[in-house]
């Protein structure tokens, strides 16, 4: 998706990690999914900088759709589909 | 991807290379993986308890009881430790960068299911009874180990 598409996305849940470092955002990731429904949007909002490449793996691994990412204003923005 | 299964053997009992093995184990634990961490020798130092009951032991065992460090949170790091001064500096940087300490990391390993196994060969050599450990460990051997590595995809010596 688009820079565009994801600023106007809505997010079903959102979860923030910020402030937590490796492995904090994927731990928060695996908390937060259950509880959007299949076809359901989460966010996570990260500063940890390799949480933009560790969320894609996770989202690979966990088989959901890792959407994109934004940047805002001091941290990462990440979009991920529930797949199953 | 399927969900798989990664063994660590945790043979260290260094601060650095604990959080090495807790932050791999709780990342493959977070991506859906089954985990167990089987710990070995210095490793075992790890698990100790702070409050252990004490018990009537060997001279050999008694002392190596006393002299190596009592629990997580007495760990020295590989290198650098300057008696102690390196770990203390270690937790303060990684307090600092907001990353998870050892004890948190043990208590979410626990809490997401990863399975621990204490090596009963290196608790009789060291001297370890169980109620010396932490709760929630199993205890077994190479045969269990090597069971568990056959079903994993990743094994790791630390």
């Amino acid at each position: 998706m688009t820079t565009a598409e994801l600023s106007s996305t809505q997010a079903d849940k959102v979860v923030d990690a910020r402030g937590t470092s490796c492995p904090g955002p994927i731990l928060a990731a695996k908390k937060g999914i259950v509880d959007v429904k299949v076809g359901g949007i989460m966010a996570v909002l990260a500063t940890d900088g390799g949480t933009k490449k560790d969320l894609p793996a996770w989202a690979k691994k966990t088989g959901h759709d890792f959407l994109g990412v934004i940047e805002e204003q001091g941290y990462f923005k990440l979009f991920v589909r529930r797949a199953k | 991807m399927e969900s798989t299964k990664k063994t660590i053997i945790v043979f260290s009992g260094d601060l650095d290379k604990a959080l090495a093995a807790f932050i791999i184990a709780n990342g493959a634990a977070a991506m859906g993986d089954e985990v167990t961490m089987f710990f070995t020798f210095w490793g075992l130092n790890i698990l100790r308890r702070q409050d252990a009951p004490s018990h009537q032991k060997g001279f050999l065992q008694g002392m190596f009881g006393g002299m190596m460090p009592r629990g997580s949170t007495r760990l020295g790091l590989s290198k650098m430790n300057f008696g102690g001064m390196g770990a203390g500096m270690m937790r303060k940087v990684m307090r600092q960068e907001h990353v998870a300490s050892l004890e948190e990391l043990i208590q979410i390993a626990r809490d997401q299911g990863v399975k621990m196994i204490a090596c009963t060969m290196s608790m009789d050599v060291l001297g370890f009874r169980e109620d010396e450990l932490i709760d929630g460990l199993e205890f077994a051997g190479v045969a269990t180990y090597l069971g568990e590595a056959d079903e994993a995809n990743v094994n790791l010596f630390i």
